[in-house]
């Protein structure tokens, strides 16, 4: 490296680093692990952000009448939580999580392409500021509202000029797209890693379930994201060039979007949901003392899903009039993907069954996930059912089933997660106390606002709508449902202060806390930036078992 | 880069070579879902319009542009074997000869699109014909612009002395892309020019 005067030289290598010396570092870095982090970092912000905005929501319908917000303002709420819950927290949560453990778990250095990798996290961060800077830009000339208003799957035709005059609805068009270009380019990155870059022994049959799942899904992120990207340039020529691909004036297709949108957007609930299995399948045999239950039928099941959630799309279209044999066909694929996913709640379970359970934070999330996600998947099979989903499609029992998924679901696994390696990507434990007093007050205002969601539901309050009349007996519903909130808020509280204590008072970690198992464990905590000293040799799924008992190692059993 | 070359003969487990394979492949199924969308926006919308002109009146097969195209692939396998045999000079008059075709269909495109606007006054926002039809070809055209940008560097790296049979993964990593960009065009013209008429 080239230097002007060595006295500059010296200067840098005795003073410690400054402040922006390591800003530049971030920005400037290809590290997957330090893109990993600010994936989960940047996601949880959003997290926050978009778990205000639904406050704000539940403080609007807690009671008959109340104008807390105004109406458009509370049309823009609930599109920009639902868009940034999905594109800004839920995506960058999993392919954080995979930027960060699969090259660990595989034995690899690096990710295939990581100035890909940097490409794809920038682009991603740039579109959530694009989106949220609607707030502020979206009057633009035309002084038609600022931030999106048409629902995070911005159904046409209420996307047309016509109906949303201004900018607003380009800004939810043009960040999604974007977010989705950086999705685009890290899935082809894990992809290619897992493919091509794993460390010698480490063949496909003994990758660790969490790679399964990542590799699964960002080969479904091929197929069903860049549908959506087509169908946001249609909107995008339909709104600027005076296209008709969703104008009915001129003979298009409303449907159409609700096609292209879903085609994307069903499966993507098993984009964010499955990286969650993973989670959960790392998670469980360790801290029950025993080798994951199935593990080949746990693979074929994250597979399998990933096959048939291709063909499940149009369950959220059963109320449009598609005729009864689309109607049978969705209906049958939506019950037949309930299969796998049920065979792995069999697999947790057995793992469980006659284990030395340890009961520590990460496990505890995991238990809470089978319970709440096991409620999702039921309500999930209820609405496959064509006949039913006609009398609750759009009300609030849906709201509750898909939050369910995602949060009782994903969100629970993810936090077992965030505890369970925060120890390998910091090198200092979280607090188990506060860890317990987060998971439980999570667990009871979870379900305070969301199971009785079902009830609203079923009583027939329909979703998005801004207030409603006292004599529907939903009053006292509603109450409790926003009586939740706040002690998610605290929880959520809990985890920050937590994590920003931790930091810095954590007790040491060590390399391997958990007695862990797989490779990432087998490197010092954090690990330094090329991973490994020298590459691991691989002989079974539980590598770190057979160097820590190289009498009994794992092969001959599997 | 000596580092790596390093680690992977010794890591070796897997084929690290195969990584911008593994990776080109990925992009191709993305991008072929994209343009699958497009495709099928097009064949939904096939005779719906509710106004002329109709694609029968003013389409005509693009026979030149066609040929070219398909042959223009064949010079781009002939250009990614001729560098992997060190042949430098070869490699890059192929992949010339490969760019000079990818133009003449460009060149092709572009004569259609300017009588289909100035002589038939079909634009995309006349009729649904016009909505479909721009879209399409348009970003199966903006796939050759990319495409000629990467055979051209090729091009000046070959004549710069740059292009080295080192480099003969990559250059063959283009000619994959150029087989993707061919490939869908015989969709395209199935779709638009032989099903749409």
């Amino acid at each position: 490296m080239n230097v002007h005067s060595p006295t500059l030289a010296t200067a840098e290598a005795t003073t410690p680093h400054t402040w922006l010396e390591h800003a530049h570092e971030w920005v400037v870095t290809v590290d997957h692990k330090r893109l990993g982090i600010m994936y989960v970092v940047s996601a949880l912000v959003f997290f926050v952000i978009a778990g205000l905005e639904a406050s704000l929501m539940r403080l609007q319908l807690a009671w008959p009448g109340l104008h807390i917000v105004p109406p458009e303002t509370f049309n823009r709420l609930f599109t920009m939580h639902g868009t940034s819950m999905v594109f800004l927290v839920g995506i960058p949560i999993v392919f954080g999580f995979g930027n960060y453990l699969v090259p660990l778990m595989i034995g690899a250095r690096d990710l295939a392409f990581p100035r890909l990798n940097a490409f794809g996290f920038w682009i991603f961060l740039f579109a959530g500021l694009l989106l949220h800077f609607s707030f502020l830009g979206g009057e633009g000339l035309y002084g038609s509202g600022s931030a999106p208003a048409v629902g995070w799957f911005a159904y046409a035709p209420l996307t047309s000029r016509a109906f949303t005059p201004g900018n607003a609805t380009d800004y939810w068009n043009l960040s999604v797209f974007l977010a989705g270009v950086g999705t685009i380019g890290t899935a082809i990155n894990i992809v290619a890693t897992t493919l091509t870059m794993r460390a010698t022994g480490m063949t496909l049959g003994r990758m660790p379930i969490f790679v399964w799942t990542m590799l699964t899904v960002s080969a479904m992120t091929l197929f069903i994201l860049p549908p959506l990207s087509a169908a946001q340039i249609m909107l995008l020529l339909d709104r600027f060039l005076g296209a008709h691909f969703f104008d009915t004036q001129a003979g298009g297709s409303a449907v159409m979007w609700q096609h292209f949108f879903w085609f994307f957007g069903h499966p993507e609930v098993y984009v964010l949901m499955v990286p969650g299995f993973g989670f959960v399948s790392e998670i469980v045999p360790v801290f029950s003392r025993k080798v994951i239950f199935g593990y080949a039928t746990l693979v074929a099941a994250t597979v399998a899903i990933g096959g048939v959630a291709l063909s499940t799309w149009a369950h959220h279209m059963f109320s449009v009039g598609m005729g009864s044999t689309l109607n049978t066909f969705f209906a049958l694929s939506t019950m037949l993907i309930a299969v796998p996913t049920g065979m792995k709640i069999f697999n947790w379970l057995a793992t469980m069954y006659g284990g030395r359970i340890r009961f520590r934070t990460p496990m505890l999330f995991c238990c809470a996930f089978l319970f709440q996600f096991l409620c999702a998947g039921l309500t999930g099979i209820m609405l496959s059912v064509a006949p039913f989903d006609w009398q609750l499609t759009d009300s609030y029992f849906v709201v509750a089933h898909f939050h369910f998924v995602l949060i009782g679901g994903l969100f629970f696994a993810t936090f077992g997660a965030i505890y369970y390696w925060f120890p390998k990507v910091t090198g200092r434990m979280l607090s188990e106390r506060l860890g317990r007093w987060h998971c439980w007050l999570f667990v009871v205002g979870f379900n305070l606002t969301f199971l009785t969601m079902h009830v609203q539901g079923l009583l027939g309050m329909p979703r998005r709508i801004y207030t409603y009349p006292a004599d529907r007996g939903w009053e006292m519903w509603n109450l409790v449902t926003t009586l939740g909130v706040p002690l998610q808020i605290v929880a959520t509280l809990i985890l920050v202060v937590n994590i920003v204590v931790s930091l810095r008072r954590g007790k040491p970690a060590g390399d391997d806390p958990w007695d862990a198992w797989t490779l990432e464990w087998a490197t010092t905590s954090p690990p330094p930036s090329y991973n490994f000293e020298a590459i691991p040799v691989v002989a079974s799924r539980r590598p770190l078992w057979d160097l820590k008992h190289p009498d009994d190692p794992d092969g001959p059993h599997e | 880069m000596m580092g790596a070359g390093a680690d992977a003969t010794h890591e070796s487990g897997v084929s690290h070579e195969w990584r911008g394979r593994a990776g080109m492949i990925g992009l191709i199924v993305a991008e072929g879902s994209l343009f699958a969308v497009f495709v099928v926006a097009h064949l939904f919308y096939i005779g719906k319009s509710l106004n002329g002109p109709y694609p029968r009146d003013v389409l005509q097969i693009p026979v030149v542009g066609t040929i070219c195209l398909l042959a223009s692939s064949a010079t781009a396998a002939l250009g990614a074997r001729a560098l992997a045999r060190g042949d430098v000079r070869r490699s890059g008059l192929w992949l010339l000869v490969t760019a000079g075709l990818g133009a003449i269909f460009l060149a092709g495109t572009a004569r259609e699109w300017y009588h289909l606007i100035y002589r038939d006054g079909v634009t995309i926002g006349t009729n649904l014909f016009g909505t479909t039809f721009y879209p399409l070809v348009g970003l199966h055209a903006s796939h050759v612009i990319v495409g000629l940008v990467m055979l051209g560097l090729c091009c000046v790296f070959a004549a710069t002395g740059v292009l080295r049979a080192v480099h003969a993964e990559r250059v063959e990593m283009v000619s994959w892309y150029w087989h993707f960009v061919d490939g869908v065009w015989v969709v395209v013209l199935t779709v638009v020019y032989l099903i749409g008429r």
